[in-house]
């Protein structure tokens, strides 16, 4: 078997611009997503993530106008998340570039737009994000909605399971109670639905170390790992942590490049 | 100035389509001009014609037979008059006799065969088979030259469920080994198709649009 497994790094854009910023050493506006973009694919990322925090009405166009700037210099798979509600939000992001949206409130809200969604784009772009949090005093996890301020009351994995039945083509499970803390994945949570469910799962939440991203693929038996501060911050590159990850055993894309950075100048 | 038209049928991911293939015509020594297209007239003037698709088989067949005179132009050029043809994903599979996902749909039927889900024999590999893969090449092609084949390879973007079973082996360009061997390019004559997205398949993939640019089969 030699798919190998997606080193993914996630970028948190509001207004059309990086939250925290990105510390890349030759960047010159470390705030512009599609720089941040241009840098990633250019060290060999597997796929990019765009997480939309804000999302409001007027910010749409705004993440619009990113991911087709994106697409104009990138020729990597891009996933779009944050504030996907319509059919017809989808399609505006599909159109602009991206390959892939990520589904979160809605899909608790309106199951249903799932599988709506998924016969009029097809399963392969259809991600939901799976934010869950250990549930207090009991076993299992529970869905979280609203960037982990509302409980939903439901079953994770159950949530996980039927998201597929309606056509999800992957999930984004993310941890909420790790999310932030540089702690590692919730390994169990990720374990368990990557274990019941056919499709892929990319682990979320937690990253700080490259052990954590190696024991998200060993432990958590999860398709992808996904990062966002140990890249944006410099703590480690992509290169560092996919030449770690096959020192661990874990089959990573290392292929040479030959994009020249003279020709990424943006436009 | 020769063209390249990108087949507009609102299954597409057209803009990063264009996008790749705008990217490596610049770079060649007479620039074509890369143009998006729903226009059969368009098409009929086409030195090289490409078909992208996402989403389901009959979705995308649906939508070709949508656009009128779509499939007697391409039938007409690329069947007829041999014009250099590449399909990505979807538009690779709509050459096949028939597909067969959700219900059976009839293809274009320059491929014969069908198109089917995939079945890795370990039955903990994921579907869709999404990510990474190399390719190992059944036989050489123009459109493969200068790409490293093999486990140490380069590695083509894929994202699917389905692949075209060609019934004519001789039709089975390239393959990748997913629990069993996937189809990844198949092609004849003039026809071409990439079940990976070359567009998203950085070198590897913008390798495959320049050899297609320069194609003359």
């Amino acid at each position: 078997m030699s798919l190998k497994t997606r080193l993914i790094p996630c970028l948190d854009v509001m207004g059309g611009r990086v939250v925290k910023g990105v510390q890349f050493v030759d960047l010159q506006d470390a705030g512009d997503p599609v720089q941040a973009a241009m840098a990633y694919d250019a060290a060999g990322a597997d796929e990019l993530t765009f997480l939309d925090i804000a999302a409001s009405h007027e910010g749409r166009d705004t993440i619009l106008d990113v991911v087709r700037r994106t697409a104009d210099h990138c020729f990597m798979p891009v996933t779009v998340g944050g504030g996907v509600r319509t059919v017809d939000d989808i399609r505006r992001l599909l159109l602009a570039g991206a390959d892939k949206v990520a589904i979160n409130s809605a899909a608790v809200t309106d199951p249903d737009f799932i599988a709506r969604a998924a016969d009029k784009f097809g399963n392969q772009c259809i991600v939901v994000s799976v934010d869950a949090k250990g549930r207090t005093g009991a076993e299992g996890w529970e869905i979280w909605t609203h960037g982990g301020r509302k409980p939903t009351g439901i079953d994770a994995v159950e949530f996980a399971t039927r998201m597929v039945e309606r056509g999800a083509g992957e999930l984004l499970v993310t941890s909420m109670d790790r999310d932030g803390t540089k702690t590692g994945f919730d390994l169990a949570l990720t374990r368990t639905i990557a274990d019941t469910v056919e499709v892929p799962v990319i682990a979320s939440g937690g990253v700080g170390t490259l052990d954590h991203l190696v024991e998200g693929v060993t432990q958590g038996h999860a398709s992808a790992v996904l990062a966002a501060s140990i890249f944006h911050f410099g703590t480690f590159t992509i290169p560092q942590a996919k030449q770690y990850l096959r020192d661990h055993g874990v089959d990573v894309r290392m292929d040479p490049s030959d994009i020249r950075p003279e020709q990424r100048t943006a436009s | 100035m020769s063209r390249v038209a990108i087949i507009d049928y609102s299954a597409g991911n057209l803009h990063s389509a264009a996008k790749a293939f705008e990217r490596v015509a610049r770079n060649l020594d007479h620039p074509p001009e890369i143009l998006v297209t729903a226009d059969p007239e368009m098409v009929r003037g086409a030195d090289h014609i490409m078909l992208p698709g996402v989403g389901a088989f009959a979705d995308c067949k649906r939508g070709l037979g949508a656009v009128p005179g779509m499939i007697e132009t391409l039938e007409e050029r690329v069947i007829g008059a041999g014009v250099p043809f590449l399909g990505i994903c979807v538009g690779m599979q709509l050459m096949a006799g028939e597909g067969r996902e959700k219900a059976v749909t009839p293809g274009l039927g320059w491929i014969p065969g069908a198109v089917e889900r995939i079945t890795p024999s370990d039955p903990t590999l994921k579907i869709p088979h999404m990510g990474w893969n190399t390719l190992r090449f059944e036989r050489p092609h123009a459109l493969l030259s200068g790409i490293a084949d093999g486990p140490d390879g380069l590695h083509a973007y894929f994202v699917h469920s389905y692949h075209l079973h060609a019934s004519n082996p001789e039709h089975l360009i390239a393959s990748a080994d997913y629990g069993g061997p996937v189809t990844a390019c198949v092609g004849r004559d003039n026809l071409f198709g990439a079940q990976f997205h070359p567009e998203k398949s950085q070198t590897l993939g913008l390798r495959l649009i320049e050899n297609f640019l320069r194609w003359t089969p």
